[in-house]
């Protein structure tokens, strides 16, 4: 029945091809295995593009007092110590490596006057640490590592979307998925599964995210098996745009705050003073979301409803050389003039610091051969993730879960794994019953409810009550959303494709949902306005948890891992 | 609320299309991509577009929008007559997938075909001045407009022989780069089918963001054919040296 599909066999496959994507395949055709590369873009496209402000390494090339010591600690401190430690800690020491590494495959960062990689203040990060092209480093290290993987042999299959991960008992043996284009099946025999799929944000309503966050490695990590940790950790970032209503969501980068941008409210006083004096503008992204959505639910926001960030101080001229794509971005979409008057910004989902719950030194899941790299990956930002360091990330653990899928792979006999293919059969009937069903919901309708939902009731401030309530719709929800019809033809069919993502939409809802109920209290971007405190006894010791039981969604808890003194002694030495 | 008429494209490959008329309502600041996921969402929930970041950062949406070309995603309504209807037509020069999605792979075929950066062994040292004019060329996001417009691919269909303005850049791209070993103007020369652009500049205008093509990348990289394949003296003292 196999000879039915479409199959390309490849030792790995990678999920995703943002820079984790990327940097896994890259590093899995290092290591001399044979990789597919999937992508439900073009290659190039990916959300990384959007990545504004730097990439976080402790190359002490403006403040020489920078080392990976003191990078671990923000990164901890930032993370409000629910990090898995030694994630933060490989993280910091191989950054630097890895941004020298993007330099020899051709990034292009701006300069130091001696000629070195330029690097610029973040908030959180105690030196300059931000190696960054203007704004817009995230477009060049997609780019970078784009011709680096188009140059080493990687197949890529482009707009292509895996549904399914297929395994051979407890361990993975291949993935199935659809083409955009044609709309038919195809299977991927495989040893080895890399998912690198990003986040979610598009469960939300305003997000800085693309159509493409739709949770979907969350979700076939969590239905092969797999855990998941901290989902109820959801960066709302800042500054996003408010207005117009067509761009509401939009990043304005941290590096307008890193530049020098002073944030206002509607009385013109500087707030950041009364949350955060020490810090101010470049506290961490909680703090500073916090601020202004109080700013504005009491009563002083700006026009549109939300606080101004003013960087028109600065000379023109540096302003549009250090922050061009936002020069731009306002002067296109808003006919503001940012060197002249302020923009206004507000909260808006960025990024998931939870995810499939990694071993830190080579990405490995609880699944034999899943493996997860990146913003899918959860561990690494604990509850509050530091700007900047989700490039790194991508980098440092892309190339360590390539390295491990690839010996992983080597150590498995391709002809001992069998794919079930009833389960294909299974399946495709599922992926297919939209054009079959008569009466059922739109699936587009559908999305917007769920944004609706998420956006009221697990936004910045969360409560007991209203959460409950919004795992109440969640539930009607689901039962509604299990009967969609769509028109059309399997030929480019966004209709179609939305309605497998919501899917992961549902799933990836429900975990957020359930682990912000369970953790009773306050840290990093988790804000329980019924347990405004941290509590370290009890909540600072455990990672919430979240697998597949059955038919249900499991919710329980499990100890952090323990910090070595050696590193624990960083905390308490004064530097 | 206002309101505005769009003529959307619609058909898939091998079957031609025709135009199908929507009205959406009108909001501030809309743009373009507004319309048509509004199309989308309550009319045609198979109607084809590609987009990703909405921003104008990542080169996915590009259309041909009342004839100009343009990012979906950064063309504001308001900027376009609306009393008439605003007509989104695919991209011209590749082959149509469906609706307002063609198929470029093309590109990246061409992407494999040029030799990447090569620096050389040790600590990399660059200096500001040095790569200010290609740092214009790293701000390309790949929206394959220049490709659309150009005459060569356009009009005369000679994909076999010339790798179109965004290619152009690339190469441009890493011959100014301070530090990088390899010569590509026997490629520009040969395959890369430079000869071919007769620098209209339509490539530069179409531009979202703004790269000048033709003056910073492609002229100079003519020059440096020109230098290299067709100056006179050069070429008589090659002759000698045997080379």
């Amino acid at each position: 029945m196999m000879e039915m599909y479409e199959t390309h066999t490849h030792d790995v496959i990678v999920i995703g091809a943002g820079g984790a994507g990327l940097r896994v395949a890259i590093e899995v055709s290092a290591q001399g295995a044979s990789v597919g590369l999937v992508c439900k873009s073009l290659l190039g496209k990916a959300h990384t593009v959007m990545a504004e402000g730097g990439i976080a390494a402790a190359l002490a090339n403006v403040d020489a007092g920078d080392d990976w010591e003191t990078h671990f600690c923000d990164t901890m401190r930032g993370g409000k110590m629910l990090n898995n430690w030694r994630m933060a800690q490989l993280h910091a020491q191989e950054a630097p490596d890895r941004v020298k590494e993007l330099e020899r495959w051709g990034a292009l960062f701006d300069r130091t006057k001696e000629g070195r990689i330029m690097q610029r203040a973040f908030g959180g990060h105690t030196w300059k640490r931000l190696c960054h092209v203007g704004d817009r480093t995230g477009l060049e290290m997609l780019r970078t590592l784009q011709d680096k993987g188009v140059h080493s042999g990687i197949d890529v299959y482009m707009e292509c979307t895996i549904t399914d991960i297929l395994k051979d008992g407890d361990r993975v043996a291949g993935a199935m998925g659809y083409w955009r284009e044609s709309g038919k099946f195809v299977v991927f025999p495989t040893k080895a599964i890399v998912l690198a799929t990003g986040g979610i944000g598009k469960i939300y309503k305003v997000t800085s995210n693309s159509w493409e966050y739709t949770g979907d490695g969350q979700c076939l990590a969590y239905s092969a098996g797999a855990e998941l940790i901290d989902m109820e950790a959801v960066q709302f970032h800042p500054t996003g745009m408010i207005w117009p209503p067509s761009v509401k969501g939009i990043l304005v980068t941290e590096a307008v705050r890193g530049e020098g941008g002073i944030l206002r409210n509607s009385e013109g006083q500087r707030f950041m003073e009364k949350y955060d004096p020490e810090n101010m503008e470049l506290s961490t992204r909680d703090v500073v979301a916090r601020a202004i959505y109080t700013e504005v639910q009491e009563g002083r926001g700006s026009t549109h409803g939300g606080a101004y960030l003013d960087i028109s101080h600065k000379d023109s001229e540096i302003v549009k050389r250090k922050l061009p794509s936002m020069y731009h971005q306002f002067m296109d979409f808003a006919d503001i003039d940012i060197t002249k008057a302020p923009m206004e910004v507000f909260p808006t989902t960025h990024y998931i610091m939870g995810g499939v719950r990694v071993e830190a030194e080579t990405g490995r899941s609880t699944v034999p051969g899943l493996f997860a790299a990146g913003e899918v990956a959860g561990g690494m930002h604990g509850s509050n993730r530091l700007g900047g360091n989700s490039l790194s990330d991508l980098l440092v653990f892309g190339r360590r879960a390539g390295m491990g899928a690839a010996e992983y792979a080597k150590g498995v006999d391709a002809g001992s794994l069998k794919i079930d293919e009833s389960q294909i059969e299974l399946n495709e009937k599922e992926l297919l019953a939209p054009f079959e069903n008569t009466g059922g919901q739109n699936p587009y309708t559908i999305h917007q409810e769920l944004q609706d939902i998420m956006q009221a009731y697990f936004g910045v401030f969360r409560t007991e009550e209203r959460l409950q309530q919004g795992i109440e719709e969640l539930a009607k929800l689901r039962v509604k959303a299990s009967v969609l019809t769509i028109e059309g033809s399997r030929i480019y069919n966004p209709g179609w494709h939305l309605c497998r993502d919501l899917k992961s939409m549902l799933i990836v809802s429900e975990a957020i949902g359930r682990t912000a109920l369970l953790r009773k209290e306050s840290r990093g971007a988790h804000s329980r306005v019924d347990y405004p405190d941290s509590d370290n006894e009890n909540w600072g010791k455990v990672n919430t948890v979240i697998c597949k039981h059955g038919d249900e969604m499991k919710v329980d808890t499990s100890p952090l891992p323990e910090m070595p003194d050696e590193l624990k002694r960083l905390f308490t030495e004064v530097k | 609320m206002a309101e505005a008429t769009i003529m959307v494209f619609r058909g898939e490959a091998h079957q031609g299309g025709e135009e199908k008329e929507y009205t959406v309502p009108v909001q501030e600041g809309m743009v373009v991509l507004d319309a048509l996921l509004y199309i989308q969402a309550n009319y045609a929930g198979d109607l084809a577009v590609r987009w990703n970041c909405k921003a104008a950062k990542c080169g996915s949406c590009s259309a041909e929008i009342n004839g100009k070309l343009g990012l979906t995603c950064k063309m504001r309504m308001d900027s376009l007559p609306l009393e008439e209807p605003v007509r989104v037509y695919p991209m011209k020069t590749f082959p149509l997938i469906k609706d307002l999605v063609t198929d470029v792979s093309w590109n990246y075929e061409i992407e494999k075909r040029i030799p990447p950066f090569a620096p050389p062994e040790g600590e990399l040292t660059m200096y500001q001045e040095d790569i200010d004019r290609i740092q214009e060329f790293r701000k390309c996001i790949e929206c394959f407009l220049c490709q659309n417009i150009c005459h060569v691919l356009r009009t005369h269909d000679r994909k076999d022989s010339f790798f179109g303005p965004r290619y152009m850049i690339k190469i441009a791209e890493l011959q100014m780069h301070p530090l990088d070993t390899v010569d590509r103007t026997e490629l520009l020369n040969g395959d890369g089918g430079m000869g071919f652009c007769n620098i209209t500049k339509c490539c530069t205008e179409v531009c979202p963001e703004n790269i000048q093509i033709t003056d910073n990348a492609i002229i100079p990289l003519k020059e440096r054919v020109a230098d290299r394949f067709f100056d006179p003296l050069l070429w008589i003292l090659r002759k000698l040296a045997g080379k």
